[in-house]
């Protein structure tokens, strides 16, 4: 499939980044009193966005392959770093994911009264760093992106988010600490794969394609740099025993933030460990990959069960997504093809999955005023139309067949199976873990006896619905026309590994 | 010999005469323009600085050296008297007395610093040393009547005494060893013998007094804590960046040969003063104090430049020191409108400043997380050249720690922008802000973004001047 035509010279992908900037500086210019314009633009620019990545999704040449829509402009000479933009089957996924999100986030947060303008600047930025690094070909952009995220999360979680168990200053704070330690190791690993590779090379580059197929790092070295990215990127995809800032700092966060967060921002962590971890140090991923998948077992079993006594909803899904990223890393961990497509499969589905929770929720919370488990109950009669939106988020997080957590997940064991036979069992009883505490959840929440002190809660409604109707739908296309996610998946995951395959033949041989 | 050379010290000497006679002649009222005159005459300078950035030569027997190492510092040097002498009009306004000499004694201070960075030899270097230490005497306790500032004045004057004199002793150890105080000349000469190594340390401690290294950092937090805030704005950038320029011009020409008996040492200086810096800025709750501490945590990351002995470490140190002083100097300024009206210079008084004021408090958060490292402001390109120098010669460890501190030191620093956005202010006037300070905030602003997101042209400048210095 060639896809629709569309003229690749265009500068798509630097468009869907600069649509949210160009909204959150109008904003800027917007008198705060107008809420209302302030949303629509915030709503516009995100739409255009979302547009502009469905076409470079459908307009992507699968028949080609490899990065496409390439942007390049040459930024600091002496560093060797390029504004270099591009796409392939592994970040489109993502990039498609980080605009769905966007775009249901802005809607989710409708009904912010409490400084909007600053709430949509902020939201803004959020979402078009977390979108760069998705789009980003050289590692120094990859990580300008991302660390610019960091501090619009922690001012929207200080301000606008909910202290319950734990204070928003607290959690705010210990979500961005965590994030930043992880990154400082990180940018340790970056500084000496380029240094290294600049010595290797003769002249300093930050490209991703050059470092990972022209240098050939020696094993020791590849063994200590993938430990340092292990550990920054295993601690943003909240990885066992470094989890601890995800179900305090969503639970501390106002919804969009929340929904951006489980959705796209701890993705980074995943599709870093695949872009810039198996790609440049296949040998150091040898190396590490039986601990991190012992690692991830940790967290699809620990966290599951955490998520049975949890009386707060978010950190239900707080800890439920932690339990999920397990799964990612033990597929990540499998270093084969099916398992890394289920990888990025499961990434992609716990992302709309985790986004329509967080989105129910905060409506939940909203109009309730409460998200302690034991005081709700049969709200699906009085809010029939947020009932279906927390079945469709609580099925697809149980993998039920039909939406897309199922091919993801069904995937991940294909792969994992053959390579980690005892931990893929291990894992497994993790969805059994989710399948109670999910549907305990549901029943306790929405069904049961008509509670009369709900009566007074108004149904979602209006712009409300907006994240239901979207996230909902990408949950259920890709699940019931898997096609259409997993093809682009393998195309991209395909000649990674087999890159992959080739240099640890070459580098180490085993 | 051409005086053309010396063009920009004679001008800043004549712009410095100039402004004290003014102060003298000049009626009480009128005063509020010689900081606007001082403001256009280092612009002046500034420019004709920029025009001869690649003049190279020496003058008096290699005594007063003119090169674009030298002429990068002298540019750091004036960007920060340019920023500092615009956001000090209004302050220095509101002094009873004395206004006249302020600006002058600026200006005398940025001639030191000038010498230092052109200092062929021990003697120039010591004369421009101390005529920037002595202005900074008088400055430091300026307001006559505050027994704060004249406290810090006090213990300014008794340690910087000391510290020259561990310099000046450090000095005559090397001249004694090696004959000659010529700084090119001192690598010919060396024997290595124990009152060699002695005089460098002595070298070290002086300079690291400047710089306000861990363990010579005491005398910090509480003189920038007394002194006029335009005052600790420029001491501490400019004198830092002064401690740099001979630090780096001493140890780079005169002692590479003899690297491996001082790295060690500098790199654990550097890690000391990034941990402790960063450390104890966290329970402060006066930003001054707070600033201090965050200084001499950024002193330790410039310090880490050196540690490399390369012409990649030494672009760092300036790269850094250009934008430091605009994240720094901007950071004051920020204290400076705030303490002025709430008369107080403690991090509570801060409260919902963004509500007050939006464009105080978003500039505060852009000078503050420049220092921090956080992309895409400038400070983190800055840090990126600096630790990407040090990992080059296998220092992976103060890498290790120059990154994981920078990241602690987020802590603290959005710790102020918490109270600056979620606090509520205990009332809702708009801080007042005069058109020389919002002009010098405006400026560190877009300098800083810019540099962050388009660091090519202070790159390319700072490639020039490292390799004058090779």
């Amino acid at each position: 499939m060639s896809g629709f035509p569309v003229d690749p010279s265009f500068p798509f992908l630097s468009l869907i980044l600069l649509a949210p900037v160009i909204g959150a500086l109008i904003i800027v210019f917007i008198p705060k009193e107008e809420y209302k314009t302030i949303k629509s633009v915030a709503a516009v620019a995100t739409g255009v966005s979302l547009v502009l990545t469905l076409i470079t999704y459908f307009g992507y040449d699968k028949t080609i392959g490899g990065m496409q829509f390439l942007e390049n402009i040459p930024w600091t000479k002496d560093l060797g770093v390029t504004y270099a933009l591009g796409v392939d089957g592994i970040s489109l996924p993502m990039a498609l994911l980080t605009s769905l999100i966007g775009f249901s986030a802005v809607y989710a947060s409708w009904n912010v009264d409490k400084r909007p303008k600053d709430f949509f600047v902020l939201l803004l930025i959020l979402i078009s760093g977390v979108m760069g690094t998705f789009l980003a070909r050289d590692l120094f952009i990859f990580f300008l992106f991302y660390e610019v995220v960091v501090i619009p999360i922690y001012i929207m979680v200080i301000i606008w988010g909910s202290s319950k168990r734990v204070t928003k200053e607290y959690a705010g704070m210990k979500l961005t600490i965590y994030l930043l330690i992880g990154s400082a190791f990180l940018l340790v690993g970056v500084v000496a794969l380029y240094v290294t590779a600049a010595k290797y090379l003769g002249y300093p580059t930050m490209d991703i394609e050059t470092l990972a197929t022209k240098v050939a790092f020696d094993k020791p070295f590849q063994i200590f740099a993938f430990g340092l990215m292990a550990f920054g990127f295993g601690t943003l995809l909240s990885m066992f025993p470094f989890h601890a800032w995800s179900p305090d700092g969503y639970a501390g966060a106002p919804t969009a933030v929340s929904m951006i967060h489980a959705g796209v921002l701890k993705k980074i962590g995943g599709y870093g460990l695949i872009r810039i971890g198996l790609f440049m140090m296949p040998l150091g991923a040898k190396f590490w990959a039986p601990i991190i998948a012992i690692l991830a077992v940790g967290n699809v079993c620990y966290a599951a069960l955490i998520c049975l006594i949890q009386k707060d909803l978010k950190y239900v899904v707080g800890y439920s997504s932690v339990s999920h990223m397990g799964y990612v890393l033990l597929a990540v961990a499998a270093l084969n093809v099916v398992s890394v497509n289920g990888a990025v499969a499961q990434m992609f589905a716990h992302g709309v999955m985790a986004a329509l929770f967080f989105a129910m929720i905060g409506n939940l919370y909203e109009k309730s005023h409460t998200r302690h488990i034991p005081d709700l109950g049969g709200l699906a009669h009085q809010m029939p139309r947020l009932a279906v939106g927390f079945m469709i988020a609580g099925l697809a997080s149980l993998g039920l067949p039909g939406t897309a957590s199922f091919v993801a997940e069904f995937t991940i064991f294909m792969g994992t199976f053959g390579v980690y036979q005892v931990l893929a069992i291990m894992a497994i009883t993790g969805v059994i873990l989710t399948a109670v505490y999910i549907l305990r959840t549901l029943a306790n929440v929405l069904y049961g006896p008509r509670k009369p002190e709900w009566d007074h809660l108004k149904d979602i409604h209006g712009p409300e619905l907006v994240p239901l109707y979207v996230l909902a739908t990408a949950i259920l296309v890709a699940g019931i026309f898997p096609s259409l996610l997993m093809d682009m998946i393998n195309n991209g995951v395909g000649p990674l590994l087999a890159k992959i395959a080739s240099t640890t033949m070459i580098g180490g041989g085993f | 010999m051409s005086y053309g050379l010396m063009a920009t010290e004679i001008l800043t000497a004549l712009l410095a005469l100039g402004l004290l006679v003014l102060g003298l002649i000049a009626p009480k009222e009128e005063q509020k323009g010689i900081g606007y005159l001082a403001v256009a005459g280092l612009i002046g300078i500034f420019l004709v600085t920029l025009v001869n950035f690649k003049a190279t030569g020496s003058l008096y027997q290699g005594m007063f050296l003119v090169d674009s190492f030298g002429s990068f510092f002298k540019l750091v040097f004036l960007a920060a008297g340019i920023l500092v002498s615009l956001s000090a009009t209004h302050y220095v306004s509101c002094i009873s007395s004395n206004r006249g000499e302020f600006f002058a004694l600026l200006v005398t201070a940025t001639l030191g610093m000038m010498v230092m960075a052109s200092a062929g030899d021990f003697v120039t270097l010591y004369i421009g040393l101390e005529l920037m230490t002595i202005s900074f005497y008088i400055l430091t306790s300026y307001l006559s009547g505050n027994a704060k500032s004249s406290e810090a004045g006090l213990k300014y004057l008794i340690l910087g005494a000391m510290s020259s004199a561990v310099l000046l002793y450090g000095m005559s150890l090397v001249y004694g060893i090696t004959g000659t105080v010529i700084i090119s000349q001192i690598a010919s000469g060396i024997r290595v013998e124990p009152a060699l190594i002695l005089g460098l340390v002595f070298l070290l401690a002086g300079f690291g007094f400047k710089i306000s290294a861990v363990p010579f950092q005491m005398w910090a937090p509480d003189i920038y804590e007394g002194a006029p805030t335009p005052v600790t704005a420029y001491l501490a950038v400019g004198s830092k960046a002064a401690g740099f320029v001979v630090l780096l011009r001493v140890f780079l020409s005169a002692f590479p040969d003899l690297a491996s008996s001082w790295v060690n040492l500098v790199a654990i200086l550097a890690a000391a003063t990034i941990i402790f810096g960063n450390l104890v800025a966290i329970p402060q709750t006066n930003i001054k104090r707070l600033l201090a501490y965050s200084s001499i945590a950024q002193a330790g990351y410039i310090l880490v430049g050196l540690v490399a002995v390369s012409e990649l470490g030494a672009k760092g140190v300036m790269f850094y020191s250009m934008l430091y002083v605009f994240a720094n100097v901007g950071a004051f300024a920020v204290a400076i409108a705030v303490g002025a009206f709430t008369g107080s210079d403690e991090i509570k008084d801060f409260a919902g400043l963004s509500q007050r004021s939006p464009f105080l408090a978003s500039a505060m958060v852009v000078f503050l997380l420049s220092m921090a490292g956080i992309p895409p402001l400038a400070g983190f390109v800055g840090k990126f050249y600096l630790f990407a120098a040090i990992v080059e010669k296998g220092f992976l460890w103060l890498a290790f720690v120059a990154f994981v501190m920078s990241m602690v030191s987020v802590y603290y620093y959005l710790s102020v922008a918490r109270v600056m956005f979620l606090d509520e202010p205990e009332d809702m006037t708009p801080v007042p802000i005069s058109a020389g300070l919002r002009t010098a905030l405006l400026v560190a602003m877009i300098v800083t973004i810019l540099v962050g997101v388009y660091p090519a042209p202070l790159s390319e400048l700072a490639n020039v001047a490292a390799s004058a210095l090779f």
